[in-house]
C-alpha cells in the first residue's frame, strides 16, 4: 500500500485546526495562530504540488486511489484523482494560504476561530474534489456548509445573518434532492462507487430524473440563473477571505460535479437537457452582465460577474466538445485565481476606507499606483484579454460552442463584450477620474503582505495566459476519455 | 420449568423498587443513599440485561406472553442507559428547586420497569399492564415540581389526555381480541384476516393510542405543554425513554399481530410520518421557549422514525431503531446543555437567553453547535447518518414521495436550528452563566457530543448490533 497522500491532504488541515483549537485564544492580532494555520496550508500546498509532479498525465484512470471499507457492504471510503480533479485540488491548496495571509484587519475578533473555520473548510473542499464515491462526495459537499455559514455569519458585514441563512438554506434545499438521487442510484445499480458506475452505466429510463436531482444541487451551487440570488448577498456580506473561498473554490464544486457526475453518469440525460443548460447559461451570461453594469457596490459587481463567468463554464461543459470542456476547466481555474484576486483588491481598499461603494473612490491611480497596476491586470484577466488565463478559457469555450450551436455561441460572445464593459467601467470609476474624496489622499499603497498575495495571484494568471500547456496537458487525456466514454454510451443505444 | 433468567432484569428492578420504598420509610426525605442506590440498581439491571438476554435470538416465557429477542434486549438497554443518565444528571436541578426527594428515583425506576414489561410484551394484557405502570409513574413525574403552577398543569393535562388515549387503546385491543379470540400476538397474527371491516377500527384505535404515546401528529397536542411545564430533567426523560419503549411496542404491533394487514396500516403510518415531519418542522419556527421547541423538534424526529417503519421491511425497522438510538444521544446532549444554563439558582429556558453564548462559554456553545447541526441532519454528524439510513430504507421500497417530503422538511427544520445557532454566535452577549456544573453533567455532555461528532469514523458498529434484529 502506498502512502495515503490524498487522505493526508484532507486530514492535514484538520490536524492544524485541532492544534489551533487547543491553543489559547489571544485578543487582537494572534500571530501564533496565524503562523500555525499558514504553516499547515503551505505544507498542504507543497504536498499537492508533489502530487501534481508525480501525477501520470498519460492516462485517465484514477491515481493515488485509496479504497477502504467504511460502512460494511455499502459505502467505501474511496478517493483518487484524475486529470480533471487534480487541478482543483491545487487551486484549493494554493488559494487557502493566500486567504490566511490576507486576514489582517478584516477579522478583528476571534481570529483563531476564523482560522479554524478556514482550515476545516479547506479539508472539506479537497475532499469534494477527490471523492470517488457518491456518498463520500455528498458528505464533503454538504459539510462545507457549516464552516461557511459561520464564516459569513460571525465575521460578515451588516446583513450577515440574512446572507448566511440564505446561503445555507438555498444550498441545502438544492442538495437534499441529490441525496435522494444518490440513494436511488444505490438501489438501482447496487453501488455508489463512481468508477464502477462509469463501467456499469445507469439504465436510461432513470437517467432524466436523476440528472435533474443532481442538477438542482449543482445549479444552486454554480450558481445558475435563476437560483443565483444567494451569491451576491453571501459575497457582499462575507469577510474578504470568505468571499475569496466562496468565489474561488466553492463555486467550482458544482462545475466539477457537472463534469464528473452529470456528464459521466447520465450521458443520455445530459444530451437531452443540453438545451436547458444552454438557455440558462446564456441568460446568466447576458442578464447578470447587465445587472453587473448597474451595480454600485464593488463586491456585488464582482459577484454578478462570477455568475456570468460560471454561465460560460456550464455552457462549455455541455457543448460536450473537447474544447468546450477543457475550456470550462481552464475557465474555472482562471476564474478561481482572478475572482480571488479581485475580491482581495476590493478588500485592500475596503480595509482602508471601509466602503465598498464605487462612488467613494475615483482617481486612485495618482495615490496608490502599484495597486492600480495590479487591479488593472486582474480586471483585464477577468474580461478575458489575450495573454491572461481568462482568455484561454473563454476562447476554448466559445470554440466548442461554435462547433455545437452557432446561435448560442454568438449570444455568448456578446456576453464577452458586456464583460469588458462592466469591468472597464468599474476600473475607470475607481482608479481613473478626478480625486474628489479628500480621505482618499491619505491612504497608503499596498503593504508587503498585500503585495505578496496579489503578485502570487498575478504570476499564474499571466503564466497560464501565455503558456497554458501545463494545464491542458494535465486535463487532456482525462477529458478525451470522458468524451469518448460519453460518445460510446450514446452510440451503444 | 421456565427459564426465569431471561426476566431476571425485571425481577431485579422490581425487587429494588420495593426495597428502596421500604428503605425510604426509615431515611429522611432528601436521602442521598436512595438516589445512589437506584442509580446502582439501574446499572446492575443493565449488566444483567446485557449478560442474560443480549445473545438470545428469540425465547418466549409464560405461555408465550413475554418475548425476549434481540430487539427487546437492545431497546431495554437503551431505556436503562437513558434512565440512568437522566437520573445521574438531574441531581443539581432537583436540589435547586428543592424537590430532591426519594420519590423521584423510585418513580423513574417504576416507569422503567413498566417500559421493560412493555418492550418484552407478546400479549395484549401484558402490554397494557406495562403501559399503565409507566404512564402512572410519568403522570406523577410531570407534576413533580408541584409548587409550580405550570408543572401541575402539565401533569393534569398529560393525565387526562393520556387516559383518553389509553381508553382508545383498550377499546382497540378488545376489538382485536373479539375478532381473533386470543390476546397472544402470535395467535392474533395467524387468526386475523383483512376481510373484517370492524377489525380495521381495532387497528386504528390501537395505532391512535400508540401515536399518542410517541406524540406523532395529529396526536401531539399534549407534548409542547407537558414538555414546557414539567421539570427539565423530567422533560428529558419524556423525550427519550418512553418514546423508545412506545416505538418498540409499535414495531411489535405492526410486524407481529398486524403483519398480514399491511395494506390497512401502511397508509396510516405514512400519513403520521409525513404529518409529523412537516408539522414538527413548521411549528417549531415560531417558538421562543427551548423546551417547547424541543417538543416540536422531537415530533419531527418521530416522523422520521415512523418513515422507517412505514416501509414494512427489516431494513426499515433497523433504520428506525438506529434513528431512535442516535436521537436519544442527541437529545441527551441537548438537555445537558440546557441544564448548564444556570445562573444563581435559576434556570434559563428561553432561546433569547442563549444570546451571545459563544463569547462567554465557547466550549458549551461549540457543543451546542455540533448538536444542533446534527439534529438538523448536516453531514458528517451523527444526525445525518440517522436520516440517511431511514431514507435509504424508504427509497428501497420506492416510496419517493415520503423521502422527498421528509428531506424537504429537513430544510425547513434546519431553519429553526440555525436560528438558535445565530442567536448563540451572531448576537450580542449577555451575562455569564455559572460554571460549577456537576461532573456527571459535564461528562454526559462531552461524551455524547464526541459520539455525535465522531460517529462517522465508526458507523459500522451500531449497524452490526441493529442488524441482528429481524422481525419479519
Amino acid at each position: 500500500m502506498n502512502f495515503p497522500i490524498l487522505s493526508s491532504l484532507i486530514l492535514l488541515p484538520i490536524v492544524g485546526a485541532l492544534f489551533l483549537f487547543f491553543t489559547k485564544d489571544k485578543e487582537g492580532n494572534n500571530l501564533t495562530a496565524k503562523y500555525v494555520a499558514l504553516f499547515t496550508t503551505v505544507v498542504n500546498f507543497l504536498i499537492s504540488i508533489y502530487l501534481w509532479i508525480s501525477f501520470d498525465q498519460s492516462t485517465s484512470t484514477f491515481q493515488f486511489v485509496e479504497d477502504r471499507t467504511w460502512i460494511e457492504g455499502f459505502i467505501n471510503y474511496k478517493v483518487g484523482v484524475d486529470g480533471i480533479s487534480i487541478l482543483f485540488i491545487i487551486l484549493t491548496t494554493f488559494i487557502t494560504p493566500l486567504c490566511i495571509i490576507s486576514v489582517n484587519n478584516s477579522v478583528k475578533n476571534r481570529l483563531r476561530d476564523f482560522l479554524i473555520a478556514i482550515l476545516i473548510m479547506e479539508s472539506f473542499m479537497i475532499g469534494v474534489f477527490c471523492a470517488l464515491d457518491l456518498v463520500v462526495f455528498y458528505l464533503f459537499f454538504e459539510a462545507g456548509l457549516i464552516p461557511m455559514f459561520l464564516i459569513i455569519g460571525i465575521w460578515g458585514g451588516a446583513r450577515r445573518v440574512y446572507s448566511a441563512f440564505k446561503f445555507f438554506l438555498y444550498t441545502l434545499l438544492g442538495s437534499v434532492l441529490m441525496l435522494v438521487a444518490i440513494i436511488s442510484i444505490y438501489w438501482i445499480t447496487g453501488t455508489t462507487d463512481v468508477v464502477q458506475l462509469y463501467e456499469i452505466g445507469i439504465d436510461v429510463k432513470y437517467q432524466n430524473l436523476l440528472w435533474l436531482a443532481f442538477f438542482s444541487s449543482f445549479a444552486v451551487k454554480t450558481p445558475m440563473w435563476p437560483v443565483h440570488t444567494w451569491l451576491p448577498d453571501a459575497h457582499v456580506e462575507a469577510p474578504t477571505a470568505g468571499s475569496v473561498l466562496l468565489a474561488a473554490i466553492l463555486l467550482k464544486m458544482a462545475g466539477y460535479g457537472f463534469i464528473r457526475f452529470s456528464l459521466g453518469l447520465f450521458p443520455f440525460a445530459s444530451e437531452l437537457f443540453t438545451p436547458l443548460i444552454y438557455t440558462l447559461s446564456v441568460i446568466a451570461i447576458i442578464f447578470t452582465s447587465l445587472i453587473a453594469l448597474m451595480q454600485e457596490d464593488m463586491k456585488k459587481l464582482i459577484a454578478y460577474s462570477s455568475v456570468a463567468h460560471m454561465g460560460f463554464v456550464t455552457l462549455g461543459i455541455f457543448t460536450l466538445q473537447q474544447q468546450g470542456i477543457e475550456g470550462s476547466i481552464i475557465q474555472m481555474i482562471s476564474h478561481g485565481l482572478v475572482s480571488a484576486a479581485l475580491f482581495l483588491t476590493v478588500g485592500v481598499v475596503y480595509d482602508r476606507m471601509h466602503s465598498r461603494l464605487i462612488s467613494t473612490y475615483g482617481g486612485l491611480v495618482s495615490v496608490i499606483p502599484k495597486y492600480s497596476i495590479l487591479f488593472m491586470l486582474f480586471a483585464l484577466a477577468s474580461l478575458g484579454l489575450p495573454g491572461t488565463s481568462g482568455f484561454i478559457g473563454e476562447f476554448l469555450i466559445l470554440m466548442g460552442a461554435f462547433k455545437d450551436n452557432f446561435l448560442v455561441a454568438v449570444i455568448a460572445s456578446i456576453g464577452v463584450i458586456l464583460g469588458a464593459a462592466y469591468m472597464l467601467w468599474l476600473y475607470k470609476r475607481v482608479v481613473f477620474g478626478k480625486l474628489l474624496n479628500e480621505d482618499l489622499k491619505k491612504i497608503l499603497d499596498l503593504n508587503r503582505s498585500e503585495y505578496f498575495i496579489l503578485s502570487c495571484l498575478a504570476a499564474p494568471i499571466l503564466f497560464f495566459g501565455f503558456y497554458p500547456d501545463p494545464l491542458i496537458n494535465t486535463i487532456e487525456v482525462s477529458v478525451t476519455d470522458l468524451i469518448n466514454m460519453h460518445n460510446t454510451n450514446i452510440a451503444s443505444k | 420449568m421456565e427459564n426465569l433468567n431471561l426476566i431476571l432484569p425485571e425481577i431485579f428492578i422490581s425487587l429494588s423498587i420495593m426495597f428502596l420504598l421500604i428503605l425510604g420509610v426509615f431515611k429522611n426525605d432528601r436521602s442521598k443513599i436512595i438516589f445512589n442506590l437506584s442509580l446502582f440498581s439501574i446499572l446492575i439491571t443493565t449488566i444483567i440485561t446485557f449478560n442474560e438476554t443480549f445473545s438470545v435470538t428469540r425465547e418466549t416465557l409464560f405461555n408465550e406472553s413475554v418475548v425476549i429477542d434481540s430487539m427487546s434486549s437492545l431497546m431495554k438497554i437503551i431505556t436503562l442507559i437513558g434512565g440512568f443518565l437522566v437520573l445521574v444528571i438531574s441531581s443539581t436541578y432537583l436540589k435547586t428547586f428543592k424537590i430532591y426527594n426519594i420519590e423521584y428515583p423510585v418513580l423513574i425506576l417504576s416507569s422503567i420497569l413498566g417500559m421493560m414489561v412493555m418492550i418484552s410484551s407478546n400479549d395484549l394484557i401484558v402490554f397494557y399492564m406495562g403501559l399503565e405502570l409507566q404512564s402512572l409513574a410519568l403522570y406523577v413525574l410531570a407534576t413533580y415540581n408541584r409548587d409550580l403552577l405550570k408543572s401541575s398543569e402539565a401533569g393534569l393535562k398529560y393525565f387526562v389526555l393520556s387516559a383518553l388515549s389509553s381508553g382508545l387503546l383498550l377499546y382497540g385491543c378488545s376489538l382485536v381480541y373479539g375478532f381473533s379470540g386470543s390476546t397472544n400476538f402470535d395467535i392474533i397474527s395467524n387468526q386475523l384476516n383483512s376481510e373484517e371491516y370492524v377489525l380495521t377500527f381495532g387497528i386504528v384505535f390501537i395505532l391512535v393510542g400508540l401515536a399518542f404515546k410517541i406524540s406523532a401528529v395529529p396526536f401531539h397536542m399534549w407534548a409542547p405543554d407537558v414538555y414546557e411545564g414539567s421539570p427539565t430533567t423530567v422533560t428529558l426523560f419524556f423525550t427519550i425513554v418512553p418514546k423508545v419503549a412506545a416505538l418498540t411496542v409499535l414495531i411489535r404491533f405492526l410486524y407481529v399481530p398486524f403483519l398480514n394487514l399491511i395494506d390497512q396500516w401502511q397508509m396510516i403510518i405514512v400519513f403520521l410520518s409525513i404529518a409529523s415531519m412537516v408539522f414538527g418542522a413548521v411549528a417549531a419556527i415560531g417558538q421562543t421557549n427551548i423546551k417547547r421547541l424541543i417538543a416540536y423538534s422531537s415530533i419531527g424526529h418521530i416522523g422520521y422514525t415512523l418513515a422507517g417503519l412505514a416501509t414494512a421491511s427489516n431494513e426499515g425497522i433497523q433504520s428506525s431503531i438506529i434513528y431512535i438510538s442516535i436521537y436519544v444521544v442527541m437529545n441527551l446532549a441537548l438537555f445537558s446543555c440546557l441544564l448548564m444554563l444556570r445562573r444563581k439558582d435559576q434556570y434559563y429556558e428561553n432561546i433569547d437567553d442563549l444570546s451571545g453564548l459563544s463569547k462567554n462559554h465557547p466550549l458549551l456553545s461549540l457543543c451546542l453547535l455540533v448538536i444542533l447541526f446534527s439534529l438538523a441532519g448536516i453531514p458528517p454528524l451523527a444526525g445525518f447518518f440517522a436520516k440517511f439510513y431511514v431514507f435509504k430504507a424508504v427509497l428501497e421500497q420506492s416510496m419517493y414521495f415520503l423521502a422527498i417530503v421528509g428531506l424537504l422538511s429537513t430544510v425547513v427544520a434546519a431553519f429553526y436550528y440555525l436560528r438558535i445557532i445565530k442567536i448563540m454566535y451572531f448576537d450580542k452577549e449577555k451575562d455569564k452563566y455559572d460554571n460549577d456544573h456537576s461532573l456527571w453533567l459535564k461528562l454526559s455532555l462531552t461524551v455524547s457530543t464526541i459520539l455525535i461528532l465522531l460517529y462517522f469514523i465508526f458507523p459500522s458498529q451500531l449497524i452490526e448490533v441493529v442488524s441482528r434484529i429481524n422481525i419479519i
